[in-house]
């Protein structure tokens, strides 16, 4: 027999080698292709004129998505402010409260919401939470209130499930400890529990605030799409995941690198929040 | 004034069950809107009829394929590459540079939204490699995408075979890629099921990277150069523009209940697994 080059376990080594390279090969090739469309508008048309531009008139030589920027943080806070306490709140209950059997029930049942496509929670808050708005508060019902609740509802899952392994992997001597000094239970999960799970939930939250400014599909169905800065919660808005997907069918030239222009500013807002996210998560594993 | 301690607590205690009972009814909330306006037009002939009128009548039998097209082909691109992926990073090397770095791109990939994969699987596959809205391009959008879902399950997986099945396997006279395939992933393969059906619970349920990237049409894809529809898709449309609400209705009950299964089916095979080593 010939003796080959490379032994097999060496060419296997290699070929797993390749494989594990792929992701790196295909985060490489995205961050090119959206870069190499989105940057040059902002050579051409000025960095100033994009972020900081008012008027999105893409066919008329406009970019400004300042009031996309501003919208997204908008909703995304929103969504954290309806979300967060609900969301901490119940894991709070499932970590300390509940028995056994609930637990282990309810923490996989609420996970398994998680996967509930979110058009399906868009197309609910058009139904149900649109009219409710419009009828009781005023306005057209598409509005910063009406995509808050439906993200803070999309990412209550995201923020229990994280948040509740937190509270769990704090040691029950910890509790027992507090609990011996005569400190009641809400005492114990106030000033003990809590404050050792604190870099858990806050990367909780980032997550879940990662989630509601990504989501694309059930925020066109609620927000309005208006391309105005809103300045009430009662007002439409247009983020910048809905900019991209609202136009990205028909756009061409100019219009479309706009719509990268966009992706570009989605991407940094999203590596900031997971780079915080992971600096909160890595600070808990070291601690 | 200062309050007493004891009904303090017993006050947080009835506001936390609150909102926990609140969470919970929002959520189930959902799934019983989408069931109990779901089945009134639910039958065999929603399931099995091609659509017409947009979708007005008809039933929605082309986007169930297409949904199953979809979510398998994409599976079966992203098993091998993360499995892959997995059995390097913990069996092949040791902690390192090298590991950190590929670690960051998993991470990385896991945390753009699905958005930005539409606009590169549209920018890339359908223009720059003229794939055009088909089904292909759909499938290496979505591979991407469910990457570092299979990649971190199998790694917890393959850790989790305990270290003496791999040590009876090299005293044997064993090569590692014997012992890879013959010990430890067997023995890792339900927990990399788990992540192979959560991923295909994603392409499911997935609508912005789909629709730029697979297109609308509702006609049947028979090949993979054609444009298709997935339910997910065909419901955000039927909604969005108001075609039928009942029709929409109908599809997410069925969009909701796959979901549903696949998620279960994977929590299932994940116990297993748990049970088998603790």
């Amino acid at each position: 027999m010939v003796k080959t080059f490379f032994s097999r376990e060496q060419a296997i080594k290699l070929l797993l080698l390749l494989a594990a390279f792929s992701s790196l090969l295909f985060l490489f090739v995205i961050f090119i292709f959206i870069l190499g469309e989105g940057l040059p508008l902002f050579y051409r048309v000025g960095l100033g004129n994009i972020i900081l531009g008012f008027k999105w008139a893409p066919t008329k030589g406009s970019f400004g998505i300042f009031p996309m920027i501003v919208s997204s943080y908008m909703v995304t806070l929103g969504a954290l402010l309806f979300g967060a306490p609900l969301a901490l709140g119940c894991a709070t209950y499932l970590a300390e409260y509940a028995g056994r059997k609930t637990k282990i029930f309810l923490k996989p049942a609420l996970e398994l919401l998680a996967g509930i496509p979110s058009v399906v929670y868009g197309f609910l808050g058009v139904i149900y939470i649109v009219p409710l708005i419009r009828e009781h508060l005023g306005g057209p019902g598409f509005s910063i209130l009406a995509t808050s609740v439906v993200l803070g509802i999309m990412i209550l899952p995201t923020i229990i499930s994280i948040s509740f392994d937190s509270l769990m992997s704090v040691p029950v001597t910890y509790r027992e400890a507090s609990v011996a000094m005569g400190a009641t239970k809400w005492q114990t999960i106030q000033k003990v529990v809590l404050p050792a799970a604190r870099s858990g939930i806050l990367a909780s939250f980032i997550l879940g605030m990662g989630r509601a400014v990504g989501e694309t599909m059930a925020v066109i169905m609620v927000a309005g799409n208006a391309l105005k800065i809103p300045l009430s919660v009662l007002d439409p808005l247009r983020t910048l995941t809905s900019n991209i997907a609202l136009e990205l069918a028909y756009a061409a030239g100019d219009h479309r690198s706009g719509l990268f222009s966009t992706g570009v500013v989605l991407l940094i807002i999203i590596m900031i929040l997971n780079f915080v996210a992971n600096f909160w998560v890595k600070r808990r594993v070291a601690a | 004034m200062r309050l007493n301690p004891r009904w303090v607590d017993k006050l947080v205690r009835a506001s936390l069950l609150f909102q926990a009972f609140f969470t919970v009814a929002i959520l189930v909330a959902i799934v019983l809107i989408v069931f109990v306006r779901g089945i009134p037009h639910i039958n065999a002939e929603f399931i099995f009829s091609y659509p017409e009128d947009m979708g007005r009548h008809g039933g929605i039998f082309p986007s169930i394929v297409g949904t199953v097209f979809l979510a398998l082909l994409s599976i079966a691109f992203a098993t091998p590459l993360g499995v892959g992926t997995a059995i390097f990073l913990t069996e092949y090397t040791k902690e390192s540079t090298l590991t950190r770095v590929i670690r960051f791109g998993v991470e990385s990939l896991a945390g753009i939204p699905s958005i930005i994969y539409g606009l590169f699987g549209f920018i890339f596959f359908v223009i720059k490699l003229k794939l055009g809205w088909s089904l292909i391009s759909g499938t290496l959008t979505i591979m991407i995408m469910v990457l570092p879902t299979i990649i971190r399950t199998s790694e917890e997986a393959i850790k989790a075979v305990p270290r003496n099945l791999r040590m009876v396997s090299f005293s044997l006279g064993a090569t590692k890629w014997e012992t890879v395939t013959k010990v430890v992933l067997p023995s890792a393969a339900s927990g990399i099921l788990t992540g192979i059906m959560l991923s295909v619970g994603r392409a499911v349920s997935e609508t912005a990277a789909v629709i730029f990237t697979m297109g609308s049409s509702l006609r049947l894809p028979t090949s993979l150069f054609d444009s298709g529809r997935t339910m997910a898709v065909h419901f955000y449309i039927l909604a969005r523009e108001g075609i039928s609400m009942e029709k929409a209705y109908a599809t997410a009950l069925v969009l909701v209940v796959s979901i549903l299964l696949i998620n279960i089916a994977a929590y299932y095979t994940m116990n297993k697994m748990i049970a088998k080593y603790s």
